[in-house]
């Protein structure tokens, strides 16, 4: 009978998603549950939710004692904010001349700007390092946030060249008519219309930001301007044998992007099932 | 349009003011940094901290003094072997799961995929602890849940050993990073119109007859494009080696891929000092077999592909 083997080839194909999805969960799920446990918690029964004589906040009072967690965490958000926002803007102001106007060296300075989509500008790093330490801007956020700029720009362009060049021509060609300056056009009708492409430009730009290790760990490991990635491995490295502080640092460091995810999870997704169409 | 006379007849000034700022980030903080270390890795430095011009010298030296070479063919073969890795158990289950998912009437479609791709999000440094928490044989909770199978004898310490550090450093990686063929896969076989494989369901095709015989064909390119961009992460990866393993990527070297051997040349650790114009060799050569890589995705697979999908 039909019926009967298609369900049982549905039942095949959830059973599979759901252990892939177990595997993919468990991982953090177990380091979640372990941070609000007691030591002994921990060691005797670390498959077991935390209840009422095994939870315990320890560990949360060890890293908020003991590191500069809020500082660390500031640091990302102004570091991850100022990225986001001067991408989007510079990138849409670059990926707008290229789509938009024709101007000799316009293809040449479109593949110009989009090698980097390819090339990880980490390789530059040596060279980096003595241009930000030359220009004073060593253990500074401002020298992270000119890096990531530049990381981030050239997958922006190109996502927005795309998505400039779906806008309908009435729009602008009407401005024009009533003699609309360029800027105006840019700033009062083209740049509101792009809204819908930020969420993945977004994507592209927040999630290695705020991930990432290298340059905070070059150009900025001073106490002061550690980001959050960097500060949880710093101090995981210093306190390794306390399970209890290891734990709720990892924890503090998954929970806020677990909720940004999940509340975004919808316009990430689309952005880069959208993105990937080209 | 407006356009301005003088210097920059027909280049209107608002292109220039468009244009500028990106270009000029870009050019600053990117460009010039990649070809400089180029040019820094054909320099040598003395006691004094003074640069000489040495021209290939570097390179000879990596590739052929057994002080510096042994470290970089390891290297570079680990990180081979851990490209391997992700080629082979990352993208075919990416596929294997944006099949399931895009499967007709498939109900939770939308969990499905979020949950999957969550780990994707996180941090690398954060994944390598977590995984070394789990994998210690301090906590146990692998060897317990290995328990459950029957299997708790074959628990080993994977991460400590020789033998099995790196395929264990890469399969953690994999796991971390399934969802992004996952999602690049998915979004592929939706874009497939669907009288394509409406016509096979009337013949009595089956979903797997489908799969392999229509829908895998149509998205080679895109499995292409999946693997140029795993070659190029895995030929640039360093957060997740350095956090579990720190920069000596140990044990004896096991795990050394180029981005730990780029930082270990670049800055020194204990007691060897930092060499920046040896790091900026190591650099350049990771730039190489990077170049290498996309050039043969954009000459060879991208070309041969288009073809065939026509």
């Amino acid at each position: 009978m039909p019926k009967t083997r298609q369900a049982i080839s549905s039942m095949a194909i959830h059973a599979i998603l759901v252990s892939y999805m177990l595997i993919a969960l468990w991982p953090i799920f177990l380091t979640i549950i372990n941070s609000f446990k007691s030591r002994k918690a921990i060691f005797g029964d670390p498959m077991g939710l935390p209840g009422v004589d095994t939870f315990s906040l320890k560990g949360f009072e060890k890293v908020l004692l003991r590191s500069d967690f809020e500082i660390y965490f500031m640091n990302s958000i102004i570091v991850t904010i100022a990225t986001l926002a001067l991408v989007l803007i510079l990138g849409a102001m670059a990926a707008w001349a290229l789509s938009e106007y024709r101007f000799k060296g316009n293809k040449l300075l479109g593949l110009y700007l989009a090698i980097g989509i390819m090339i990880p500008i980490r390789l530059g790093s040596v060279s980096l390092l003595q241009l930000i330490v030359n220009m004073n801007l060593a253990n500074t956020l401002t020298a992270l946030v000119l890096v990531y700029i530049a990381q981030s720009l050239p997958l922006a362009i190109f996502i927005l060249s795309e998505f400039m060049q779906q806008i309908p021509k009435d729009l602008k060609e009407a401005a024009r008519c009533d003699g609309v300056n360029e800027y105006t056009i840019f700033f009062k009708v083209i740049l509101p219309l792009t809204r819908p492409a930020i969420a993945t430009v977004g994507v592209f730009t927040l999630v290695p930001v705020w991930n990432d290790l290298w340059f905070p760990l070059i150009l900025a490991p001073s106490e002061k301007t550690q980001t959050i990635t960097l500060g949880v491995q710093q101090f995981i490295g210093q306190y390794v044998t306390d399970w209890n502080a290891v734990l709720a640092s990892l924890t503090l460091a998954i929970v806020p992007i677990l909720i940004i995810y999940i509340l975004l999870s919808r316009h990430l997704i689309r952005g880069i099932t959208a993105g990937a169409v080209k | 349009m407006s356009v301005r006379g003088g210097k920059f007849a027909g280049f209107p000034h608002h292109v220039i003011v468009f244009l500028a700022p990106a270009t000029i980030i870009y050019t600053m903080f990117m460009v010039y940094p990649l070809l400089d270390s180029i040019r820094l890795s054909l320099y040598s430095t003395d006691g004094t901290g003074a640069f000489h011009f040495t021209g290939l010298t570097n390179y000879i030296t990596l590739i052929t003094d057994p002080e510096w070479s042994n470290a970089f063919w390891n290297a570079l073969k680990n990180n081979f072997k851990f490209f391997c890795v992700h080629m082979l158990v990352q993208n075919p289950i990416g596929i294997m799961l944006a099949a399931l998912l895009s499967l007709p009437k498939l109900k939770g479609r939308t969990a499905y995929r979020t949950l999957i791709f969550m780990p994707t999000m996180l941090s690398v440094v954060i994944i390598g602890f977590i995984w070394q928490l789990i994998l210690s044989p301090l906590w146990g909770v692998s060897e317990s849940l290995l328990g459950f199978i029957g299997l708790t004898d074959w628990f080993q310490p994977w991460l400590g050993q020789e033998g099995t550090a790196l395929l264990t450093l890469a399969l953690i990686s994999v796991w971390q990073f399934v969802g992004i063929p996952m999602m690049l896969i998915y979004a592929a076989l939706l874009n497939i119109p669907e009288d394509l494989t409406e016509s096979a369901i009337i013949d009595g095709a089956t979903h797997w007859e489908i799969f392999w015989h229509i829908k895998l064909p149509l998205i080679l390119p895109t499995i292409a494009m999946v693997s140029i961009l795993t070659f190029v992460a895995n030929f640039n990866a360093f957060d997740l080696i350095y956090s579990v393993k720190g920069a000596l990527a140990g044990p004896d070297f096991s795990t050394d891929i180029m981005g730990t051997l780029f930082y270990r040349t670049f800055f020194g650790f204990q007691l060897q000092l930092g060499n920046p114009t040896m790091g900026a060799t190591v650099a350049t050569m990771m730039f190489g077999v990077i170049l290498v890589g996309v050039l043969f995705y954009l000459f060879v697979l991208q070309r041969k592909l288009r073809r065939y999908a026509l």
